[in-house]
């Protein structure tokens, strides 16, 4: 596969809307984040649904997102988090932002 | 005798009742889904892929499953602080243990600390550990719960009844592809020495979901 995104490296997740069966939550897309683990490797989702192989398999990373960040005026604690399993085809590298990798 | 029935049942046929029917479940329309769902069913059993005895079969075990499989595994990792560790690398092979066949979509289980809680959810559909803590309750699949559980967790988890102080973070988790949660509740206080059985009664479907804690 493509390259390896490794543990507390920050992702930015793909603002695309594309038609068809994707995993990828609207809630996420264009939002900053960072990678918790990998959590495998799957067929892709997006060609399963219709009747494809789904094939080569696609990285599938955990990653975690601080609720701040997500939702203006956010009303609960500063550490809270969202995490989400994200296919790596969603997934571009950001830079290294100023809190680090969340506990 | 009344049974505090105070309205009258004479009327043969039912005009002078004071209250509707409740419609039964086949008085309303099949959705487009529904109505593939069931057609798709008749046509593989006309066709022979499968009888009707084995999609009963199929639908029987599938409602046989409840809580109580995730339970005894929680209660085990209560219990032995080793098998707690395979369990957090591997929920399966951990499950399958105890001769539990938590099936081949892979489980995580995600421990609570005194720092951090953890919660259930799957804002797309309904994914949840069917075959560890069988199937969900209807709220779990709702739109209110589902959008509003990464939205403002705090205040669903209140609405359960679960008020958690500021310096205990809420981490959603969001079942989007191809994994499946499990949370593992903080053993409550004052079981040190309970067995194992015991403990797995402690242990609700909703507690493993997160939306409650137990007791303590």
């Amino acid at each position: 596969m493509s390259r390896r995104l490794a543990p507390g490296a920050c992702v930015r997740v793909r603002a695309a809307f594309p038609p068809g069966h994707v995993r990828t939550p609207y809630f996420l897309r264009g939002h900053e984040g960072v990678i918790d683990s990998l959590a495998g490797e799957f067929p892709n989702p997006e060609e399963l649904a219709y009747g494809r192989t789904g094939m080569p398999r696609r990285a599938l990373y955990r990653v975690v997102f601080r609720q701040p960040d997500l939702w203006p005026g956010y009303a609960g604690a500063a550490a809270d988090t969202v995490i989400a399993d994200i296919f790596e085809h969603w997934l571009d590298e950001a830079p290294e932002r100023r809190f680090g990798s969340p506990a | 005798m009344s049974g505090g029935h105070d309205h009258s049942h004479d009327d043969r046929t039912g005009a002078a009742s004071r209250h509707p029917f409740q419609p039964d479940t086949e008085d309303a329309d099949f959705d487009d889904y529904q109505l593939m769902t069931e057609a798709v069913g008749e046509i593989l059993i006309e066709k022979g892929v499968f009888a009707a005895e084995d999609l009963r079969r199929t639908l029987e075990a599938i409602d046989a499953i409840t809580p109580a499989l995730g339970a005894r595994v929680v209660a085990r990792a209560w219990a032995d602080p080793a098998f707690r560790h395979r369990l957090l690398a591997d929920v399966n092979a951990a499950a399958a243990e105890l001769g539990i066949d938590a099936g081949p979509i892979p489980i995580r289980a995600v421990a609570n600390t005194p720092g951090l809680h953890n919660v259930i959810v799957c804002t797309l559909c309904s994914c949840y550990p069917r075959l560890l803590i069988g199937l969900p309750p209807d709220w779990y699949k709702s739109r209110a719960y589902r959008s509003r559980m990464v939205r403002e967790p705090r205040a669903v988890l209140a609405e359960f009844g679960t008020v958690l102080p500021e310096d205990v973070a809420v981490r959603v988790h969001d079942s989007t592809a191809d994994l499946r949660y499990l949370v593992l509740p903080m053993r409550p206080k004052g079981t040190e020495g309970v067995g194992e059985d015991a403990l797995a009664r402690r242990v609700t479907r909703d507690c493993m979901i997160g939306v409650a804690v137990i007791d303590r």
